[in-house]
């Protein structure tokens, strides 16, 4: 057992579980203020988008807005497919299978 | 309250577990890979099966393993260096956390540091949707974050066990899943005009962003920006009443 790993992996846990008990521990006295709860309200909207953005139009790390982007087609009909269905599994099959299609 | 845990504990289970395994089944198939892919990195890298498992185990956050375990492998293992890289890749943590603050506050001390511990991008996501839907479920959150947590701290070790067995998981193209399932999460929420709005910025500052800024500054940046963008919209309107 390499102990010099497993502490670097303590710590590791260490500074992860401090970003997600950070708020509650902040707030936990004071309350969540009034303004900071009318932008935070967006956050979700905010947070999905920025995750799925890149992994469309960036797929391989540059930017790529041609017909060549299998993500980005695919992207696009998934989109219109959730629109449409509200449902995941649909959409990941019919975002996957014109992703399969394009790429062969 | 006490009977109202006791009475979801006998009744609310059942159905709450049905939900929890029909939301978190289709992304499961997003995350084995990588959760595979971390194993065999791990073992390429020098850990052993038992410490890239543990370390899926008590760290649970993808990026910030796979950073690790990339510099791990070129040979920087200063204790400093890592653990404060891990600490800004999982800043986004905190904009998430407060975002889900007010649910969190209502529930006893011991389960808030649970679910801290086991929140991640994806248990997040479904969670919010959740709310959006059908109001906050403690036990949704819980059963969502840990069902995520033994898929991916399994699907490490298997992936440590087998790694040189398993061709590069990642290039099965199944790691557009999560991006798909996050696309379905997100398009009811974009009814209104100010949503529509704070997508638009928050998409052009992740291009932008990952672009331009290294590792996952991009998800802050982005969050920050479309989050204010929408309160001023709002703060703005509200006063023309």
């Amino acid at each position: 057992m390499n102990f010099k790993l497993i502490s670097v992996i303590i710590g590791m846990a260490l500074a992860t579980f401090i970003t997600r008990m950070g708020a509650q521990v902040i707030f936990s006295s004071t309350g969540m203020p009034v303004w900071l709860e009318k932008w935070l309200k967006h956050v979700p909207t905010a947070f999905l988008t920025a995750l799925i953005t890149p992994a469309v139009l960036l797929p391989k790390g540059y930017l790529d807005l041609s017909f060549n982007n299998s993500y980005l087609l695919a992207g696009i009909v998934a989109a219109f497919t959730a629109y449409k269905t509200k449902n995941v599994l649909t959409t990941i099959i019919v975002g996957m299978a014109v992703m399969i299609a394009v790429s062969y | 309250m006490e009977k109202d845990i006791a009475y979801t504990f006998q009744n609310g289970n059942k159905l709450i577990w049905k939900e929890v395994l029909k939301d978190c089944l289709p992304i499961t198939a997003g995350i084995v890979p990588f959760g595979l892919t971390c194993g065999i990195m791990g073992r390429t890298a020098g850990f052993s099966a038992f410490e890239i498992t543990f370390m899926s185990m008590t760290v649970f956050a993808g990026a910030a393993q796979f950073m690790a375990i990339a510099m791990i492998n070129s040979g920087i293992i200063n204790w400093g260096v890592i653990v404060f890289t891990t600490f800004l890749i999982n800043l986004r943590h905190l904009l998430m956390g407060a975002s889900l603050s007010p649910y969190l506050f209502k529930q006893p001390r011991i389960l808030q540091y649970l679910l801290a511990f086991s929140m991640t991008d994806e248990s997040y996501a479904l969670t919010i949707n959740r709310i959006e839907k059908k109001g906050y479920d403690l036990y949704y959150q819980l059963g969502v974050s840990f069902f995520l947590y033994i898929i991916w701290t399994s699907s490490t070790f298997l992936g440590a066990v087998l790694y040189q067995n398993i061709p590069n998981p990642l290039e099965w193209g199944l790691d557009f899943v999560i991006p798909l399932t996050f696309l379905v999460l997100l398009v009811p929420r974009l009814a209104n005009r100010n949503a529509l709005l704070v997508a638009l910025v928050s998409a052009l500052t992740a291009v932008l962003g990952a672009l331009y800024l290294p590792g996952k500054w991009y998800i802050i940046l982005a969050a920050v920006a479309a989050s204010i963008a929408g309160g001023l919209i709002e703060g703005g309107r509200r006063n023309e009443f």
